[in-house]
């Protein structure tokens, strides 16, 4: 009996393996991996740009980036901006539709804007809106929702008063969180609204179906203003959060596009895959924190000395095999009208750059000769970020002669214990541009800002150059000021960039239409594929 | 018979309650929460959050709205899957799990008892050596390792096979991953069936059999096995708990839409309530198939009363 | 089920060692589970021995030497040591003129368009394939440099890993943390075990009772998860790794013990003891836990390489032990995703790995086989 079942399925599998590769579809499908299950498809509860790739094809914010990451009309097909900057009049689509068929209107992005600042809906990313006239009011429950600087002038003109003027308003609105809900639906469904067969979208795709953690399926939405110039009729989304299992399946030639894999298999792929291999430099700095409160890191001195004996070539040459840059400035190069403000031991050579810090150091009287010098390096638990924290412990025992010692704990602990003011030595943290400005960046030290400054830096002239930022209406002079703050910032080295990251994808040979770019934005509606 | 069932069934509510019980808190003394990311959230959007999902109020008052809930079978929303309820993502997750975890259960007994049994006919020859140590390399290397090797071969070098998905769940798209699922516990079936036929054979009544001159398979296969399968299925229990509730290392492998991964995943995001459930999961598999064991036990050996 | 242990024990010391003896005997004539038992050994010594001979530490960076794959011959290679020069004097903004090598030392002629500072030198000694390099003569006025230095060539037999460790001190430090997390997992689970097994089965009646209804409630809690989510919460220091561990293993431990203990109270010995007025902890020390240490050791043999496998798993997910330490299951989790790119950094620890529990495995057969009274 035994036997005769371990035939039949040594037949079965026999048979199996014989039926091979599956048949070629007539429609033009695209397999895309994605790193991940998205968490959720409500653009009030996102937060990961997993999902934004998925959010992004389902649905069209007023603007969009193109493929080479430039802010074009969306959902809006023109907008004015008063002079004083403040009131941003957006003239909509007049064939948008919704996926049912009905108008996109002016009253949906009031409701859907308004639904994001509300308290009660508890949106992760409300604070990305906080521009908009009391927002920030509204969402921390002291005015009313109603009292948001949004106004639906008409069917399809729409109007949003802001706090005060604010140069990257328009790539705000590109943000997954700025994306529409259809007005009726969510009345009808409630928080149902993202489901399969109910959702209902503006943009090229919409949803099919969706199996948590196998796939999640999108179809060409015919309700779609360009619909005629989609070239795909299906994209389906693998979230795969293994990456060495998503490299696996794209060798295998069932994923067209992968994003993010580990960066030891770089020179691997590259060899097999040439081209297909993309790495794009993005707007995200790996950077180390000091804790300012103690010794003896609340010496300049120290700081300056243990940032300057990182050799950032080797983090970024080997351990990286080139996949990430060295930073020696808070902001990523490579933001329009804005200048970093380099850390002036950049232009040094490596050694002369370990000279200076043992002469920092001793003047500090750590090191050789010194007080000891222990040190803990904090970070969450990742293979890349045990490279790094280990090849930097060698280079400061190697340097110093310092004692070293690592901690790992996982994602949540990590950034708990560092939020809610854990005292630390050294602790790894990572910041990923939430749209394309500087002040982004610099916000993360300011000494107000409790909850982002890991290492409590407080420098009232920093302070006061960000203060004066924000008041400034002139870009020019306002990217002046910042500027000026993130010299301040590099020389007193409350954290120590490491390396300007960059994304990672797999694209395959047979995709079109492909174009790397800083904000990591590749929206389907742009790419097609070919046999 | 029946009022042993029912006795046994009565007795597993408490066990359950104990179980959540100790799981609640164990969960709650974790540093960290479900919303601390790598991205910072201000404390304003903090406050939001932890009201919207009432992780605001006294523990002892979440945790008998948790039992409250969990009475009526609501096991609360996901923390980390906004759209989803624990109770939904369970069960869209289940069956692939049960599917692929009784492929491989079916595989690893009937291999495992086949392969233990030649071993123990030709007890120390260089059969027995051969099979037991493939069996033991089988139990040795983490499946972490033979996930990715059998990729390696069947789907990216000869490319017969997929590299992981779950695809239409034609057989060809589980061949994998039931085999890096079965093959340690294959193994171990082996040794439990060589170990325990060894004993069998030697018992009285298999050498009168054979004294009379019966034939040796059919002594083995009618008389010995009844004996012998005991041990295995007293691990069939722990076994089939495991491997139907999926596996976090194959699933994530194979990128397979199991429920094996939630409790890995739900422990290092803080999603309290997605592990609760997997704890109850996992509980009620246990207790079960601990009882249908029991069961069994009864049916293969008279000896064993349930009275 | 080792009654003829059992029975002797109490009567004579003499005897119950012959027995000891003679379980020896048979174990010594089980071939493969002496040649398990000196693989073990060997295993055992190239882990705790083995850093005493080589020259590198499990956490020194070659960073001229970032995965490198195995050799016999020792690195620099001849092939490489012009590139490699090249590298360093590229580093070093000059150019390299003329370069030769002869046994241990170099002599390499560098150029600039400026004076060159003599510190240059330190390039050379930073690459790890120089060191001691001394200028020898200076020519139009600093511009032009003759070098000479020694050729530092080092072994790594089995390759180094993404970090430019060598790989073989790292296995080394492996072996040590998998041996002690499986060997002192096992014994604190041996511990809980059989005191709590022994106390359970001795005082029987309510006791027993309510201390094995426990044990069942244990069983049905998710253990693999448990361990988890104490590692998780409570940081992962390699005391609680196998605290934890152990501390999840113990209750087949436990049964079993309570089983033995069942049939051993109805010996006549424990009734004399009894009558001898002992104190019932000092009969479960002095007369029931020894005699249940057949079953036991051959339990320790299959629990340690549970142990081992728990821990890769632990490992797997990234809650091993605390980095720059690791062990065979971190190495082994490590080189699956490099499989491809770098296949020896799993194919050596996972042969240790391997070689370790296949031994353990024939170990324990060979122990059950020896104490087995049947089995003659």
């Amino acid at each position: 009996m035994a036997n005769k079942l371990i035939g039949f399925r040594a037949a079965l599998l026999a048979g199996a393996i014989l039926l091979g590769a599956s048949p070629a579809l007539a429609e033009a499908v695209l397999h895309r991996g994605n790193a991940g299950e998205p968490q959720t498809l409500d653009q009030a509860h996102t937060s990961i740009n997993i999902e934004a790739f998925i959010l992004k094809d389902l649905y069209e914010g007023l603007t969009i980036y193109d493929t080479a990451g430039k802010i074009i009309p969306g959902a809006a097909e023109s907008w004015t901006v008063s002079d004083d900057g403040t009131v941003y009049t957006f003239k909509l689509r007049e064939n948008g539709k919704w996926s049912d068929g009905s108008p996109v209107t002016a009253e949906d992005f009031v409701f859907s804007l308004a639904r994001v600042e509300d308290p009660k809906t508890a949106a992760g990313y409300a604070n990305i809106l906080y521009p908009i006239k009391n927002a920030e009011k509204v969402n921390k429950g002291e005015l009313g929702v109603d009292q948001l600087g949004l106004k639906a002038v008409d069917a399809k003109t729409l109007e949003i008063t802001l706090e005060r003027p604010t140069p990257f308003f328009l790539e705000l609105l590109a943000h997954q969180t700025a994306l529409p809900v259809s007005k009726a639906s969510v009345e009808k469904n409630g928080a149902d609204f993202v489901k399969p067969g109910t959702m209902i979208s503006n943009g090229a795709f919409k949803l099919i179906s969706h199996v948590p953690n196998d796939n999640l399926v999108v179809e060409k939405n015919p309700e779609y203003w360009d619909a005629a110039a989609v070239k795909l009729d299906k994209v389906i989304f693998y979230p795969i959060d293994d990456q060495a299992a998503s490299v696996r399946r794209f060798e295998a030639k069932e994923m067209d596009l992968v994003y993010n894999f580990s960066a030891d298999q770089i020179d691997r792929l590259k060899k097999s895959y040439g081209e297909q291999v993309r790495v794009s430099p993005s707007l995200a700095t790996y950077y180390y924190a000091f804790d300012t409160r103690q010794e003896p890191y609340s010496d300049v001195r120290v700081r300056q000395a243990l940032s300057m004996a990182v050799d950032r070539d080797f983090l970024a040459k080997e351990i990286y095999s080139g996949s990430q840059l060295p930073a020696y400035s808070m902001v990523p190069p490579g933001l329009q009208g804005y200048e970093p403000g380099f850390a002036d031991f950049g232009t040094l050579s490596q050694l002369d750059r370990e000279d200076k810090a043992l002469e920092l150091m001793k003047e500090a009287g750590y090191g050789e000769g010194g007080k000891p010098l222990k040190i803990e390096i904090r970070y969450n638990t990742n293979p890349n970020h045990e490279r790094v924290a280990t090849a930097i412990a060698d280079m400061w025992k190697n340097t110093f002669a310092a004692d070293v010692s690592l901690v790992n704990l996982d994602v949540s602990s990590h950034y708990a214990y560092l939020q809610e003011g854990g005292a630390f030595n050294v602790a790894r943290a990572g910041w990923q541009a939430d749209y394309a400005d500087a002040e982004n960046f610099l916000a993360l030290s300011l000494s107000a800002n409790k909850t982002f400054n890991y290492g409590h830096f407080e420098n009232a002239d920093f302070d006061g150059l960000m203060k004066k930022s924000y008041d400034e209406k002139d870009p020019a002079a306002r990217a002046k000021l910042m500027h000026d703050a993130e010299v301040i910032l590099m020389k007193e080295q409350p954290v120590a960039p490491l390396l300007t990251q960059a994304d990672l994808w797999l694209v395959s040979d047979k995709v079109k239409g492909w174009a790397d770019n800083v904000n990591n934005e590749h929206l389907s509606r742009f790419l097609s594929v070919s046999e | 018979m029946f009022s042993f069932v029912l006795r046994r069934l009565a007795s597993a509510v408490p066990t359950l309650f104990i179980v959540v019980t100790i799981s609640f808190f164990l969960m709650r003394f974790a540093p960290g929460g479900p919303f601390n990311l790598e991205r910072p959230l201000p404390p304003a959007t903090m406050e939001n959050l932890m009201r919207a999902y009432q992780l605001d109020q006294p523990l002892w008052r979440q945790y008998l709205t948790y039992m409250g809930n969990a009475v009526t079978g609501d096991f609360g929303p996901s923390y980390i899957y906004k759209d989803n309820s624990v109770a939904e993502l369970i069960g869209k997750g289940l069956p692939y799990s049960v599917e692929l975890g009784f492929y491989a259960l079916l595989l690893a007994l009937v291999g495992g008892v086949i392969v233990g049994t030649f071993a123990a006919l030709r007890q120390n020859s260089a059969l027995d050596f051969a099979v037991m140590s493939v069996a033991t390399v089988g139990v040795t290397v983490p499946n972490f390792v033979v996930g990715p090797v059998l990729t390696l071969i069947f789907a990216i070098v000869l490319a017969w096979l997929p590299a992981g998905g779950w695809g239409d769940g034609s057989l060809r798209f589980l061949i994998l991953p039931m085999i890096a699922l079965a093959l340690p516990q294959l193994a171990v079936f082996a040794r439990l069936t060589r170990g325990s036929m060894i004993e069998a054979l030697r018992t009285d009544h298999i050498r009168t059999a054979r004294a009379y001159g019966l034939p040796a398979k059919s002594v083995v296969v009618v008389h010995a096995m009844r004996g012998a399968m005991l041990p295995v299925v007293s691990y069939l229990a722990p076994c089939a708990a495991a491997l139907l509730t999926g596996s976090a290392v194959v699933e994530t492998i194979f990128t397979i839409p199991g429920v094996g991964r939630y409790f890995v995943l739900g422990a290092i995001n803080r999603d309290y309530t997605l592990v609760m459930g997997t704890v109850v999961l996992i509980a009620i598999f246990v207790i079960v198939f601990n009882l249908a064991v029991d069961i069994l036990y009864g049916l293969l050996d008279p000896r064993v009363r349930h009275d | 089920m080792t009654d003829a242990v059992v029975s002797v024990t109490p009567a004579s010391d003499v005897k119950g060692r012959s027995l000891f003896q003679l379980a020896v005997m048979r174990f010594r004539r089980n071939r493969p589970a002496m040649a398990g038992s000196v693989m073990l050994l060997l295993i055992a010594c190239f882990s705790f021995f083995g850093p005493f001979f080589i020259s590198h530490s499990y956490d020194q960076v070659f960073s001229s030497y970032v995965t490198i794959p195995p050799s016999l011959e020792p690195r620099p290679g001849e092939d490489t040591l012009e590139e490699a020069m090249k590298g360093v004097a590229t580093r070093a903004r000059v150019e390299l003129q003329s370069f030769t090598v002869e046994g241990e030392t170099f002599t390499a002629t560098i150029t600039a368009k400026d004076p060159i500072d003599p510190r240059a030198t330190r390039y050379f000694d930073r690459a790890n394939e120089f060191d001691k390099t001394e200028v020898v003569t200076t020519e139009d006025e600093g511009r032009k440099l003759t070098l000479s230095g020694i050729v530092d060539r080092e072994y790594f037999l089995f390759g180094t890993d993404t970090n430019g460790r060598d790989l073989m001190a790292r296995v080394m430090l492996g072996g040590q943390i998998s041996i002690a997390v499986g060997l002192l997992a096992s014994l604190v689970s041996l511990g809980i075990g059989v005191t709590y097994g022994a106390i359970s089965g001795y005082m029987g009646g309510r006791v027993d009772n309510v201390m094995m209804r426990f044990v069942e409630i244990l069983y049905s809690l998710p253990f693999v998860f448990l361990v988890v989510v104490l590692v998780v919460f409570f940081g992962r220091s390699f005391v609680l790794i196998f605290l934890v561990i152990g501390a999840v293993e113990w209750l087949d431990m436990a049964r079993i013990v309570r089983g033995q203990t069942l049939s051993l109270k109805r010996r006549e010995f424990i009734g004399a003891a009894e009558a001898l007025g002992l104190t019932d902890w000092q009969i479960i020390r002095r007369h029931v836990i020894p005699n249940t240490i057949g079953p036991v050791v051959i339990f320790v043999t299959v629990i340690v390489p549970k142990v081992i496998l728990l821990e890769s798993f632990l490992s797997f997910l990234g809650l091993g032990v605390q980095a720059p330490l690791t062990s065979w299951g971190s190495l082994i989790a490590e080189g699956a995703n490099n499989i491809q790119s770098a296949p020896w950094l799993l194919i050596f620890p996972a042969i240790f790995f391997v070689v370790t529990l296949f031994s353990l495995n024939f170990v324990g057969d060979g122990l059950r086989d020896a104490f087995d009274p049947k089995d003659r």
